[in-house]
């Protein structure tokens, strides 16, 4: 039965990140937490690792569900499987010559490779029209010529791309038979199956991408399988999907590009979960690592879902992924005087390795984290005392001599100039993928993650006007928590394309039903335990003529046409200020969301109860001078572990753990809730 | 007014390009004219109250206005001194596309609205959008061969389009009765203000928060330090003269080529562009108003140092004489509608050619460098309705210090990506047998250029004309350093069988089309960069392997001979051909 909380399941989330594999287990006795090492070759020896740290024996445990960063990585790293393609004659280059671009608006230095090399594209004769209709047969003997030519040319993996196979699949379809007769796997990638919409090059590309790491992820995933099955697993696994959906280890590999983006998925999932809980609906997310930071937005407690996000330059990979953008600022990220004369950070990063200064790997540059603990705001006894490990007196002259004397500047003011810069730069970054969208940022939390996020982001809350920020009780874990939390989701998409008055009712009834019900029997055919299914219905318009699409939520599946131009118009002013009465709304998609939702989860458990402390008082370790916005200030410190629930306390204030600091500034006001999240209020202060 | 500290300076210079960057996003959001919505072909800035000087512009505008709409701004605040055009009120807005006034061709139409603070003129706004028609004799306004402005489309004069907030609705009348397809443009015009209003919101922020003062202090002061970046850019081409070329393949109307010559002078830390032995005004429209000279130069500069910001400090040391009596210097009437899509990009490519020796570690051997304007309008009989279609094309980049360049790349005035093969063939009666890479196009190198693209497109029902306007037919991009040019663009039209090859190759129009008819287009390849011989011969090995060039090839431009199954490098063939 659903909603039995008695029998609530053994489940296991697990996420692979650069550096740990994160698990979380969570058992009706409690929750354990374990790190282990990432063992980059195979992750799966890090998975079962962490998974035998725990000591659950796995017959035992009902549902793992996984995040891997397999395919990202064979992707960013183009350690890719050998693929071939097969493509409408004429047409070979789609994937290479693109669509007319360059990396950057200024520069005309650059270089793009395609995924899969020119001599390993073979054309062969057919050809569809835009409505569908053949005007060229498939030669079926060309495609069993180029399936042997691919395969002495040593291909694994193959993917048929043809043009406008979303109006009509039936050739690709007949050559996926063809060479289903002759391929000796089953890695057989056609377009259509993964992205029914128009566009050659995006369809081409999200295809191919598919195709080549189809191999990679199927390998790891039945590896992984078949260890936990000799290990007493009963089930398969699930793994995570990038629309912060999960699906079977054994359908994975098929669509294999869904994967691609779902190592950022998860901790989305993670922070709508952990807000909803307290209470809050709508919130930014903001993850902030050692070379980037992970932004998203969340409203009405759903993450934002976009099927048009591009993995790199010319990399796009089209299908529903929820909408996190990256923006090159992170711990890392270096701080230099330009010619000008003026403080710039990052883009460059030192990233991990050599990393900042204060890590003791050789670099001189001065980064975010060195100005972090040059003013006090992270902990020279934590950080410093790695072998090798600079001096404070060493990092101090780094940036005399790089920032404070070019600038004029004395070194606490040129270490809190880094801060503010970099803090401006990602204020604004933020700004654009979120709040410029037509959002009233009084209406959001800020959700800080990540090793370095809670040390920005009151800072940040506060340039942004967003009033309350929030840190959930182990900010390190996530992703793994993302894992557990997720909810199990179907993403719908119908083209429509007509004026919204001459659109017939009845049918867009229709569609979006037919979405629900698909929604409801995919959610029904899984294996994991479901609470309640909850469906959201939303449509992309525009004004009759344009080509870009505004995305507006419908209230109901039998929204009337006056209420569905309302909204729109209404959306639509919001966004741009403008009112257009002469020009008709134009109904372009109807999309259906079907979200069946998780057992909550009781997130207080993941404290450690043992080291709490009884009173605020007692969680404080100490006081130390610590730099805020051109001032040193005296500064308690705080030991996370040990704040009481309900616990509350006043900026400025320093609350260190182990996988994250969070700065606290005067005029701040924190509560410890009952899920342990501290719940920052910003104040007026400013 | 006290100096700021660095800091300071910082954030408001990053707030002021922001408000720009929002203003961008606005106009293509929100605009219905593909050329701008999907194309960018737009552009917004800040402008100073008195001067008209650029103070900030968003980096996500088209390039080649980069420098115009100070101009543009500058002339507009002339003419108010003189009483041309009536004193600004808050809530105005000026409508302007007069080329000669600090513009480029008709149909990039300038928007400017002074901006109010605390009911003192603090600065101008300003955008500029390039809308689809502007009247005059062809549709979309690119006449390869006009000879007279007027024949090109509706001249606009500086004049009040909005009156404290109310659009004029006698302005609006006399431009909907002279352009084409009239009714979609109120929702490129409410865009193009809504992207004004949206700057002045942002402004506004910034300065409640900054105070006047000190934004003004930190415009007055960045304009310095921009120059002060620009010259420690520039201090690393050593004193001298530097010498570079372009050719445009013809006006449209006389088949000669026209000349860029460019002479660039560096001494005294600053750069003295000198243009004045290009060829003479011409007759058709291939002149490039002063507006427009001076912007591509700026662009070229940008796209060589990308990292300085866009404002009137970063163009303070760079020093445009006016070449005067060239067609580089267009005044009334001469028609000017080419000079934004391709003479922009010659004089871009000039400049190129005359920095890649002092600097060859930053600039390229010449890009593609045109626009590939193809547009094929008639009639549709199974929709039975009229259609225009524009095609766009990139072309290879030039080879540089580091890799091959770029296949297929953006024009370098551009940022606009091409319209998928699928969508044209769903709005237009076309069918596509061919669109890929062209193989050979780059020119040879020690690092070669990317290679251009071929298509071939079909009209299938109805009728049709066609009409090119391109460039680089005469002479493919220049190679540098001892690389080969990159391949010329080519223009074939087969009719009833047969090829036709314009007259002008690279520009013609209103070429009659029928069913079956087929357009074959080549485009430019990048020029090489350095000694071909010098390329490591595995990567020639491999280009083999991929068809980007045939063995014959291989052996002639890159000496290298590859053995019998095309499978290996023979290595001492090579070397011997090589001769070493």
């Amino acid at each position: 039965m659903l909603n039995n909380k008695k029998a609530q399941s053994i489940i296991a989330g697990i996420d692979v990140g650069g550096t740990f594999t994160d698990l979380l287990l969570v058992a009706d006795d409690g929750v354990k937490v374990v790190k282990t090492p990432t063992t980059v070759e195979n992750q799966a020896y890090g998975v079962l690792a962490a998974l035998a740290e725990t000591g659950a024996p796995l017959s035992e445990i009902d549902a793992i569900v996984h995040g891997t960063t397999t395919t990202t990585n064979a992707v960013l790293e183009r350690k890719l499987s050998r693929t071939g393609m097969i493509t409408t004659e004429g047409f070979r280059d789609i994937i290479e010559v693109g669509r007319r671009t360059r990396p950057q608006p200024y520069g005309m230095f650059g270089r793009f490779e395609p995924i899969v090399s020119r001599d390993l594209r073979l054309e062969v004769p057919e050809r569809m029209d835009a409505a569908g209709r053949v005007v060229l047969d498939l030669d079926e003997e060309s495609v069993k010529e180029a399936a042997s030519q691919l395969l002495g040319l040593g291909c694994e993996s193959v993917v048929v791309h043809f043009l406008h196979a979303y109006a009509n699949p039936d050739h690709e379809r007949r050559a996926v038979e063809i060479l289903r007769d002759v391929w000796p796997n089953d890695y057989i990638t056609a377009g259509h199956e993964l992205l029914s919409e128009y566009r050659e090059y995006e369809r081409g590309v999200t295809a191919t991408v598919n195709a080549a790491v189809r191999p990679i992820l199927h390998r790891y995933v039945d590896r992984l399988q078949s260890e936990l099955t000799r290990e007493g697993f009963r089930r398969d696994f699930l793994v995570m999907n990038g629309n912060g959906g999960m699906v079977s280890a054994r359908l994975v590999d098929r669509e294999a590009a869904k994967t691609v983006m779902s190592g950022p998925a998860s901790g989305v999932m993670a922070a709508a979960h952990a807000a909803k809980r307290a209470g809050i609906d709508n919130l930014i997310t903001y993850d902030m690592g050692g070379t980037s930071t992970d932004v998203a937005l969340v409203m009405d407690a759903v993450p934002a879902v976009s099927n048009e996000l591009d993995v790199e330059y010319a990399m796009p990979i089209h299908v529903p992924m929820v909408d996190v953008r990256t923006i090159g600022s992170g711990g890392g990220s270096i701080a230099a005087v330009s010619e000008a004369g003026l403080l710039k950070v990052g883009p460059e990063s030192a990233g991990a390795s050599p990393g900042p200064i204060c890590y003791g790997r050789g670099s001189t540059e001065p980064t975010i984290t060195d100005a972090n603990l040059l003013l006090g705001r992270l902990n020279p006894e934590n950080l410093l005392s790695a072998e090798n490990a600079p001096s404070l007196d060493a990092i101090r002259s780094t940036f005399d001599e790089k920032i404070a004397v070019p600038l004029g500047i004395d070194t606490d003011a040129a270490a809190g100039a880094v801060i503010r810069v970099a803090n401006d730069r990602m204020a604004g970054a933020i700004r654009i993928v979120s709040i410029s969208k037509g959002h009233d940022p009084r209406d959001f939390t800020l959700f800080a993650f990540g090793g370095a996020g809670p040390l920005h982001a009151v800072a940040l809350a506060r340039e942004l006007g967003i009033p309350h920020v929030l840190v959930p009780t182990r900010p390190g874990i996530t992703n793994a928590l993302g894992c557990v939390v997720a909810d199990v989701r179907h993403d719908f998409v119908r083209t429509v394309n007509r004026p919204l008055d001459l659109v017939d009712m009845g049918e867009v009834q229709e569609i979006m039903s037919s979405q629900v019900k698909e929604g409801n029997a995919l959610i029904k055919s899984e294996t994991i335990p479901i609470e309640n299914i909850r469906v959201f219905h939303g449509a992309d318009m525009q004004f009759v003529g344009q080509t870009h699409l505004i995305s507006v939520s419908l209230p109901r599946l039998d929204a009337t046409r006056e209420e569905i131009q309302e909204i729109f118009e209404k959306a639509y002013f919001n966004r741009f200020q403008v009112e257009l009465p002469e020009i008709r709304a134009n109904l372009v998609n109807l999309k259906t969301s079907v979200i069946g939702e998780r057992p909550d989860f009781d997130l207080s458990q993941i404290m450690d109860a043992r080291f709490r402390a009884e009173t605020v008082e007692n969680a404080r370790t100490g006081k130390r001078q610590v730099w805020f916005d051109g001032e040193w200030l005296d500064t308690a410190i705080y030991q996370r572990d040990k704040l009481p629930t309900g616990g509350q306390f006043a900026g400025p204030a320093i609350v260190e753990q182990m996988d994250t600091t969070i700065a606290v500034e005067p005029g701040n006001t924190v509560l410890v809730d009952t899920d342990g999240n501290l719940s920052i209020e910003i104040g007026d202060h400013s | 007014m006290s100096s700021i500290d660095p800091i300071t300076l910082g954030v408001i210079q990053a707030g002021l390009q922001q408000v720009c960057d929002e203003m961008d996003l606005t106009f293509s959001r929100s605009a219905f004219s593909p050329v701008i919505a999907e194309a960018d072909d737009r552009s917004d800035g800040i402008y100073d109250a008195e001067t008209g000087e650029l103070i900030a512009q968003g980096e996500l505008g088209l390039p080649v206005f980069v420098g115009t709409m100070q101009f543009s701004t500058m002339t507009l605040i002339d003419f108010i001194k003189q009483g041309k055009a009536l004193p600004p009120e808050e809530g105005d807005v000026y409508i302007v596309n007069d080329p000669y006034l600090g513009g480029t061709h008709l149909m990039d139409v300038r928007f400017a609205m002074p901006f109010y603070y605390k009911g003192e003129l603090f600065s101008w706004l300003s955008n500029t959008g390039h809308w689809p028609d502007i009247g005059g004799a062809v549709p979309g306004g690119f006449s390869a061969n006009a000879t007279a402005v007027e024949q090109e489309g509706l001249r606009l004069p500086p004049v009040k389009l909005v009156k404290r907030g109310e659009m004029d609705p006698e302005i609006y009348a006399i431009i909907c009765s002279n352009i084409r397809i009239a009714d979609q443009r109120i929702g490129d015009i409410r865009a193009q203000i809504a992207a004004l209003k949206v700057g002045a919101r942002q402004l506004t922020v910034l300065l409640d928060r900054y105070g006047a003062d000190t934004v003004k202090s930190t415009i007055g002061e960045w304009r310095g330090r921009a120059a002060q970046q620009m010259r420690a850019k520039i201090a690393r081409i050593p004193d001298g003269t530097y010498k570079g070329e372009a050719w445009v393949d013809s006006d449209g109307v006389i088949d000669e080529p026209l000349r860029i010559a460019v002479s660039i002078e560096k001494k005294d830390g600053d750069l003295y562009f000198d243009f004045s032995e290009s060829s003479p005004p011409c007759r058709g429209p291939m002149n490039s108003v002063i507006a427009t000279t001076r912007s591509s130069v700026y662009l070229a500069m940008k796209h060589i140092f990308p990292e300085v910001p866009i404002n009137a400090g970063t163009f303070e040391p760079l020093h445009i004489l006016d070449p005067v009596g060239t067609f580089l210097y267009a005044e009334y009437p001469r028609p000017v509608s080419g000079c934004a899509a391709e003479v922009s990009q010659r004089i871009a490519e000039a400049v190129f050619a005359a920095l890649v020796d002092p600097i060859p570690d930053i600039v390229t051997a010449a890009p593609a460098g045109s626009s590939g304007n193809f547009a094929l309008g008639g009639f549709d009989p199974e929709k039975n309705r009229p259609f225009v279609m524009y095609q766009i094309s990139g072309g290879g980049y030039g080879g540089n210090a580091d890799h091959d360049g770029l296949t297929n790349g953006c024009s370098t005035i551009g940022i606009s990506k091409t319209q998928p093969i699928e969508v044209l063939e769903q709005y237009y009666p076309v069918l596509f047998h061919e669109y890929g890479l062209r193989e050979g196009s780059g020119g040879a190198g020690r690092q070669r250029g990317g290679f251009g693209v071929n298509y071939t497109v079909e009209l299938r029902r109805g009728e049709a004309q066609a009409s090119f306007v391109m460039d680089h037919g005469r002479v493919g991009p220049q190679g540098a350093l001892g690389g080969k040019d990159g391949r010329p663009n080519t223009v074939t039209v087969y009719r009833n069988g047969e090829a036709y090859t314009p007259l002008h190759l690279s520009k013609d129009q209103d070429i009659p089309i029928a069913p079956g008819d087929i357009i074959s287009v080549g485009t430019p390849g990048g020029g090489g960069f350095g000694d071909p011989h010098d390329r490591d011969v595995d990567l020639v090995l491999r280009d083999v392997k991929r068809a980007y060039y045939t063995a014959e090839q291989a052996q002639e431009l890159f000496g290298v001979v590859l053995t019998a199954d095309l499978n290996a490098v023979d290595g001492p063939a090579t070397a011997t051909l090589r001769g070493r």
